[in-house]
């Protein structure tokens, strides 16, 4: 094991800088992941609309995980920027725009905006409150987008969406292969920014803030135009998620606004963990490859099956659990082990 | 001279209840000032009335001249007033290098840079290993603060105040909870702040006080009951009846 940063040699200053810089390098199980990623784009072709929207669940489960890992704010209405942002996909596509990126541009746009405003709410307030605000907020969309059936179709949904090729050259297929390599590729490039902002100054204000809003005031961070901040972006990057499901599904109708959409996304983190930007990807593969398998054995009951497993989860703690995995793997593979600790 | 601190006929109510009655403190630069009274004397809601956490029914608090009644907290961290708390207020997940850094690039404005990795500003570095070494910190700086001894945790309550390079400090009761053995260290860092900050020390521990103050103010029923210097107080029968007295008993 090398230790970079107690060499003895170096001063205070360098192994503070090599500390900071060994927090953000990039580790080999990333890497691995990305790779395995996209090589899943030239196989189980079957199984790629699958992918696809495990990759949105993930982009989406992302988003939540800044909000609520990162800056300590929960919410229950999550679905309210998904929805958003599918319906402005939606809508486009209907009237005559269905170019897939600037699509999600103008989705991240409206899902920001009303991030925005809404994060004043969520400002104020405990977390009880917090949830209740969010989940106001996504019931108030959900009502709204029921009531305007000329421009939502209700609750029949939005009928003749044409959406375009992505870049003008790729048509989504049937298969979905276009629609997992594009939304696997949005979730990297997100993914990409967020390993940098995460670790940025601003990324560390939003940690001290969660950890403790009245310190972070104490020592001059402005604590609430962070969480505006990190709100809006949260949110802009939940109506990409949201337009994505739209472009490649073909499709929005109320269920992109429904509760348990909020709800299954803070499951997934819950699964996968917070504050950790590769939790929601780990909790959304999953949470949708065990809502698959489990269907598929028993249709009926799957739901029984996965609250069975998330109540067994919370019982015994994902951090055992994470130990206990880290030991087996350990005496599986040594070589493997010892690359992890020297990180 | 102007004064580094001052208050003016300082008034705060709650309902009928006047938790800080007329006080007006004058505090020059550099100056080691302590601020002892009874338990509910009105220091905690003092605390809270300089650094923005309440606002006062009534009166002026002037930070090197300027009015800052107004001001929220962060902003009056900006311009140089900080404290630290009787009770840890640290972030458990950072480490020591982290929650430094926080404070000081905040102060350099850079807090809100989500585009560059922590730690690529070299001025940042310097100064919060500066701030670090100081407190004696940097052996202890990688690892999560909420993993530390207690007299570590107190010291690096100290350091991320000082990192905000305060003109005014207020440190309310610095080695509270300290165990004997770590409590030293506490007292020097504390005898060791810069001696162009102004220092105001809320305390009951009489024995720090008169070690590190060079002039008291005590404080009883929300009022100053008198001011002065350490022998001053000493001797002043008044105090000794109000508090001293009391906690001998």
């Amino acid at each position: 094991m090398t230790d970079t940063t107690a060499s003895p040699t170096l001063t205070p200053v360098d192994r503070a800088r090599r500390f900071l810089a060994a927090e953000a390098r990039w580790s080999w199980l990333e890497i691995v992941f990305w790779i395995v990623a996209f090589a899943l784009a030239f196989g189980f072709r079957s199984n790629h609309l699958l992918f696809a929207e495990i990759a949105i669940l993930a982009l989406f489960a992302v988003s939540l995980d800044l909000i609520l890992g990162y800056a300590g704010i929960v919410s229950l209405g999550h679905a309210a920027f998904f929805g958003l942002g599918a319906y402005t996909v939606g809508i486009m596509a209907r009237s005559g725009w269905g170019d897939p990126l600037t699509g999600l541009v103008a989705a991240a746009v409206t899902a920001g905006i009303l991030g925005f405003v809404t994060s004043f709410l969520v400002l104020r307030g405990t977390d009880l409150t917090r949830l209740m605000i969010t989940l106001g907020v996504a019931s108030l969309l959900h009502e709204t987008a029921n009531k305007l059936d000329w421009l939502t179709g209700g609750a029949d949904g939005l009928q003749g969406m044409m959406v375009g090729p992505v870049l003008g050259r790729f048509s989504f297929d049937l298969y979905g292969t276009t629609a997992y390599v594009y939304a696997l590729s949005v979730l990297f490039v997100v993914v990409l920014g967020l390993r940098v902002l995460v670790h940025s100054p601003f990324g560390h204000t939003l940690r001290a803030i969660r950890d403790n809003p009245l310190r972070a005031r104490a020592i001059g961070i402005p604590v609430a135009r962070r969480l505006i901040a990190a709100y809006t972006l949260a949110a802009m990057i939940a109506g990409i998620a949201g337009a994505l499901l739209a472009q490649t599904s073909g499709f929005a109708s109320l269920d992109v606004l429904e509760f348990h959409r909020s709800a299954d996304v803070m499951l997934v983190l819950v699964i996968g963990g917070s504050g950790r930007l590769y939790g929601g990807i780990l909790g959304a593969i999953v949470f949708r490859l065990a809502q698959d398998g489990i269907a598929t054995l028993t249709p009926q009951y799957w739901q029984f099956w996965i609250g069975l497993g998330l109540v067994a989860l919370v019982l015994a703690g994902r951090d055992r659990l994470e130990t206990a995995g880290r030991r087996l793997v350990a005496r599986a593979l040594p070589w493997l082990a010892a690359k992890e600790t020297t990180r | 001279m102007t004064l580094a601190l001052e208050t003016r006929g300082l008034m705060k109510s709650f309902g009928g209840l006047i938790a800080t009655n007329d006080v007006s403190l004058q505090l020059p630069k550099g100056a080691r000032h302590a601020l002892i009274g009874p338990n509910g004397a009105g220091k905690t809601t003092l605390i809270n009335l300089l650094t923005g956490v309440l606002t006062p029914t009534s009166g002026e608090i002037l930070l090197d001249g300027r009015d800052i009644g107004s001001l929220g907290v962060e902003q009056r961290v900006r311009l140089g007033l900080t404290r630290t708390f009787q009770i840890n207020q640290l972030f458990g997940d950072l480490t020591p290098i982290e929650t430094v850094a926080l404070a000081v690039s905040e102060r350099q404005g850079r807090g809100g840079d989500w585009w560059r990795r922590v730690g690529t500003k070299g001025a940042v570095l310097d100064e919060l290993v500066e701030v670090l070494d100081r407190f004696d910190l940097t052996d202890r700086m990688t690892e999560q603060t909420r993993l530390l001894p207690y007299g570590k945790q107190r010291l690096l309550e100290i350091a991320v105040a000082l990192a905000t390079r305060p003109r005014v400090l207020l440190l309310d009761e610095p080695a509270a909870g300290v165990p004997e053995g770590e409590r030293e260290e506490i007292l020097e860092a504390v005898a060791d702040l810069p001696k162009d900050v102004t220092v105001v020390l809320i305390e009951h521990d009489m024995d720090l006080v008169f070690r590190f103050a060079e002039s008291i103010s005590v404080l009883v029923a929300g009022a100053v009951l008198t001011e002065g210097t350490v022998e001053q107080i000493k001797s002043d029968p008044r105090v000794k009846a109000v508090y001293l007295g009391e906690s001998e008993a």
